[in-house]
C-alpha cells in the first residue's frame, strides 16, 4: 500500500528498534496475551504510528506445557494423549502421526484397510480444523453467522469421532498398528450422511463470504508473504500453499496409502489472507473427495497389524482373562522392550508438516522426542507480515494463519 | 539425473572429505556427522549448490546424552530438498563445557526461533543469532530444563506425594 | 402453549399490583440469569467452550448472551485450559481488575489441578493464585458438563447474600491470595 511506504521504518525484523524518521514518537500497544481477537495465548508488542504498525515483537510461551520433557517420562501409549494436545483442533492427525512414527521404529507394516480408515479419520479432522480457521476469519471481520452455522457441522464430525473412539475433541484415537475396533455400520452411515449433507451447507457458507465485497476488501492484500520468503521461514501447510509453493507431505512423502488417492493441491498466488482463506476452502473440498474415495474403495481385511507386543488386547478379553489383563497393563505401563533407533516421520497436519523426531535407547520411554510444530515455525514470520499494515489487518493476518497456541508452545 | 541420497553423500565426501566424520541411513534418512565448527560450511554447501538445493530447513533441535563424555550435546539439523525430494540429517556434537555453535539464521530465516528454543531448553549458544533469549520458558529461569539432570516435576510443589505417583 | 421453562419467582407476598419479597432474592434472581462471562480460554477446553457458545449447546439460553472480554464488565471469569507459570500473573491481574461481585469457574482438569501436565512449567491449579467457586473436571469436559458448572454458579449467585462480600471471612480469603 503506497500511502504507507513513507512510514516504513528501518529496523531488524526481530524486534530490535532502530527507528530512523523525523523525530516521531511511536505508541507501544500490547496485544495479548489475553485478548478477544487473538485466538490463543500469545503476546505481540506493537510499535504504532497512529493506526499503522511500525514494528512488532512476538512473545510466546504462555502455555508452555513441557511436552518434550514430559514425553521422556511416559511410555509410548501414554504419549498419545500428549500429542492430542498439540494441534487440538485436529487431534486425530497428531495421534496417527505419532503411531506412524512408532510403527516406523518398530518396523510394523499396516494392512491397507487400516490405511484407508486412518485416511478417513485424518481428512475428517482436517475439515474440522479448516472450518475453525475459516469461520474465525469471518468472525474477525464481523461475520458471526458463518461461525454459528459451520460449528453445527463440526458437531457432526465430533459425533463421528465419538462413535469411533469415545471422545470428541482430544481423541487419543487408534492404536500402534491400527485401531481398537472396526468402523461400525452406524459410523459408516454417519460418514455417508455427512458427505451427502455437508457440501450444500458448505456452499452456503462459501456463498456468504467468498465473493462478498466487504469481506474481499477487508482481506485482499492483507498480510502477504512471497513464496521465497515463506520457504526461508520453513512455512508449510496451507500458509505455504497460499504463497504459491505446492509442498504437501501427503504427496511428497506419501504415508498411509495416500498415493492411492487422486486429489489436487490448491495453491494461491500472493500469500495474502484471501489466498489463505481460499486455499483452506478448496482443501476442504479435496478432503471430501478423499473421504468418499476411501469409503467406496475400503478394502477387506483386519483393522490392525500383527504386532501383539504393542497392541492392547480387546477390552472384553481384558475384563475376563487374566493374561490379557496383565498384557494390557504391561503395554500401557511400558514394560515391553523397545528397539533402539532414531527416526523422523512427518505427516501433513492441519497447519503443515507435523514432524516427530524420536530417539529410542531401548528403554520404556522415548529417550528424546522432539515435535516439529508448524505453527511455531511459521509464526516467527508474523512481525514481517504485518509491518506497515493497520491494526485490524494484523488481527486478520493472525487469524488466517491459524495459530493454535497448543502447537505454538508445546 | 535426479538427486539421490548416494549422490548427495558422494558430493559431500568429495567436497569435505574427512569433515564428514560418519554417515548412516537409519530408517531411510541419510544422517551425517560433522564437526561443530564446520556446520555452516556444510549446510551452506547443501543449500547453495544448484544440483543439491537443500533450501528447506525442516527442523533444528538438540539432544543431550550425558553418558558420552566430551560429546554430550548434539545439535541436529533436518534439511529437505523440495525440488529433488531428498532429506538429510546433520548432527554436530558439542562438549558440555563449551556449547557454542555458529547460528544458521544467515542461511535460513526460519532458524531464528528454532535456535532460541534450543537455547532455552539446552543452553546451546548460537553465535551470530540476532536475538538469543528464552522463548518458551519464563524469562527469569536459571536452568536449562531439557537437560537430563533436571527433573520433570516442579520440585517446590507440596501437594503430590511422590510415593503414590510411582516416582 | 409454549414449553419454555421460565425461572421461578422467589417466595414473597403477592397482591393486586404488587409483589413483596426480600431484596436479596430479587437481586440474586436477576444476577443469576444474566451472568456475563469472561472467557479466559487458553487451550483445548477453549475449543469445547466455543462449541458450548455455538448453536448446538447454546450458552446464551442461560443469560450469557454477551461475552465480555473486558474484566470490568464481566461477572464470571471462566478459566478454560492450562495456565502456565508464565501466564499466572496475567490471570491474577485480570481477576484483580474484575469488579465485585465476581465468581470464578475453573473448567477442565488443567485449570483445576494442572491436569496431565505435572511439569515444571505448569501451574498446578489456578486456586494457587485466585479463589475459585466451581471446578468442572474433564479433559476436556463435554459442553453439557460446562453448562452444568454454569448452573452450579447460578445456584451460588442466586443464593448469595448481599452482605457476603463485606464479611471478614471473605476479606480473609482474598488476603490469603494477596488480593486487596
Amino acid at each position: 500500500m503506497d500511502v504507507n511506504t513513507k512510514f516504513m521504518a528501518e529496523q531488524s525484523i526481530f524486534g530490535e528498534e532502530n527507528i530512523q524518521s523525523e523525530n516521531k514518537q511511536y505508541n507501544t500497544l500490547n496485544l495479548g496475551p489475553t485478548h478477544p481477537a487473538t485466538h490463543g495465548v500469545f503476546q505481540n508488542i506493537l510499535q504504532m504510528d497512529g493506526e499503522i504498525i511500525m514494528s512488532s515483537e512476538a512473545t510466546i510461551g504462555y502455555i508452555h506445557r513441557a511436552f518434550e520433557k514430559l514425553a521422556e517420562h511416559r511410555p509410548f501409549y501414554q504419549v498419545t494423549p500428549i500429542t492430542d494436545r498439540l494441534n487440538y483442533c485436529s487431534s486425530p492427525i497428531n495421534n496417527i502421526g505419532w503411531h506412524l512414527t512408532v510403527e516406523k521404529l518398530l518396523g510394523v507394516e499396516t494392512p491397507k484397510k487400516v490405511d484407508y480408515m486412518r485416511v478417513i479419520v485424518m481428512e475428517l479432522s482436517r475439515i474440522a480444523d479448516h472450518i475453525v480457521c475459516n469461520t474465525v476469519i469471518g468472525v474477525d471481520t464481523g461475520a458471526l453467522t458463518g461461525f454459528t452455522y459451520m460449528f453445527q457441522e463440526r458437531e457432526r464430525i465430533y459425533d463421528i469421532f465419538e462413535q469411533m473412539c469415545g471422545a470428541r475433541l482430544t481423541t487419543n484415537i487408534g492404536r500402534i498398528g491400527g485401531f481398537e475396533r472396526d468402523f461400525s455400520a452406524k459410523t459408516i452411515q454417519m460418514i455417508r450422511d455427512f458427505l451427502s449433507g455437508f457440501p450444500k451447507r458448505f456452499d452456503e457458507f462459501e456463498g456468504m463470504l467468498l465473493r462478498n465485497r466487504i469481506f474481499m476488501d477487508r482481506i485482499i492484500n492483507v498480510g502477504p508473504i512471497s513464496g521465497e520468503r515463506a520457504l526461508e521461514y520453513s512455512f508449510s501447510g496451507p500458509n505455504l500453499r497460499a504463497a504459491g509453493v505446492d509442498y504437501d507431505v501427503r504427496v511428497m512423502n506419501p504415508y498411509c496409502s495416500y498415493n492411492d488417492f487422486d486429489f489436487t493441491i490448491p495453491v494461491g498466488t500472493s500469500g495474502d489472507t484471501y489466498d489463505r482463506f481460499c486455499v483452506r476452502q478448496a482443501e476442504i473440498r479435496e478432503s471430501l473427495k478423499i473421504i468418499e474415495a476411501a469409503l467406496n474403495n475400503m478394502p477387506e481385511g483386519k483393522f490392525v497389524a500383527d504386532c501383539p507386543e504393542f497392541y492392547l488386547p480387546a477390552k472384553k478379553d481384558v475384563y475376563s482373562s487374566m493374561e490379557a489383563l496383565i498384557w494390557h497393563f504391561k503395554i500401557v505401563m511400558g514394560e515391553v522392550d523397545l528397539p533402539k533407533g532414531e527416526v523422523y516421520h512427518s505427516v501433513e497436519g492441519g497447519n503443515g508438516e507435523v514432524g516427530y523426531y524420536l530417539i529410542s535407547d531401548g528403554g520404556r520411554t522415548p529417550y528424546r522426542l522432539h515435535f516439529r510444530r508448524p505453527c511455531f515455525i511459521y509464526y516467527q514470520a508474523y512481525p514481517e507480515m504485518i509491518k506497515g499494515s493497520m491494526l485490524s489487518d494484523a488481527i486478520l493476518t493472525m487469524s488466517s494463519m491459524n495459530v493454535i497456541a497448543g502447537e505454538l508452545d508445546a | 539425473m535426479a538427486l539421490t541420497k548416494e549422490i548427495t553423500l558422494s558430493r559431500l565426501q568429495d567436497k569435505f572429505g574427512d569433515a564428514i566424520l560418519s554417515h548412516d541411513e537409519p530408517y531411510g534418512l541419510l544422517t551425517i556427522e560433522v564437526p561443530a565448527d564446520r556446520n555452516l560450511d556444510v549446510i551452506g554447501f547443501l543449500k547453495n549448490e544448484s544440483d543439491l538445493a537443500f533450501g528447506y530447513l525442516t527442523d533444528l533441535c538438540a539432544v543431550h546424552m550425558p553418558d558420552q563424555k566430551g560429546r554430550e550435546i548434539a545439535v541436529v539439523y533436518h534439511l529437505h530438498s523440495l525440488t529433488n525430494n531428498v532429506r538429510i540429517r546433520i548432527k554436530c556434537w558439542l562438549p558440555e563445557s563449551n556449547t557454542e555453535i555458529a547460528s544458521a539464521t544467515g542461511l535460513y530465516a526460519g532458524a531464528n526461533w528454532m535456535e532460541r528454543e534450543t537455547y532455552d531448553f539446552f543452553g546451546v549458544r548460537f553465535l551470530g543469532h540476532p536475538n538469543l533469549k528464552r522463548i518458551l520458558n519464563v524469562d527469569h529461569m536459571e536452568i536449562f530444563p531439557m537437560l537430563k539432570q533436571y527433573p520433570l516435576e516442579d520440585s517446590s510443589r507440596e501437594d503430590k506425594d511422590d510415593r503414590f505417583f510411582g516416582r | 402453549m409454549s414449553d419454555l421453562k421460565m425461572v421461578e419467582a422467589p417466595a414473597g407476598v403477592e397482591g393486586q399490583g404488587f409483589f413483596a419479597t426480600s431484596l436479596d432474592s430479587v437481586i440474586g434472581l436477576a444476577r443469576a440469569n444474566s451472568i456475563w462471562p469472561l472467557p479466559f480460554a487458553t487451550s483445548c477446553c477453549g475449543i469445547e467452550f466455543m462449541a458450548t457458545m455455538a448453536s448446538n449447546y447454546d450458552l446464551a439460553r442461560f443469560g450469557s448472551e454477551r461475552l465480555s472480554f473486558s474484566p470490568r464488565q464481566a461477572d464470571l471469569l471462566m478459566v478454560m485450559g492450562t495456565i502456565a507459570k508464565k501466564m499466572a500473573p496475567v490471570l491474577k491481574h485480570v481477576y484483580e481488575q474484575m469488579a465485585e461481585p465476581r465468581w470464578v469457574i475453573s473448567v477442565g482438569a488443567c485449570a483445576s489441578s494442572g491436569g496431565i501436565f505435572d511439569t515444571y512449567s505448569v501451574l498446578q491449579g489456578i486456586d494457587r493464585v485466585i479463589p475459585v467457586d466451581v471446578y468442572v473436571p474433564g479433559c476436556p469436559p463435554r459442553p453439557e458438563q460446562i453448562i452444568d458448572g454454569i448452573m452450579k454458579i447460578q445456584e451460588l449467585v442466586k443464593n448469595e447474600s448481599l452482605r457476603r462480600r463485606n464479611q471478614p471471612e471473605y476479606k480473609a480469603l482474598l488476603a490469603s491470595y494477596g488480593i486487596e
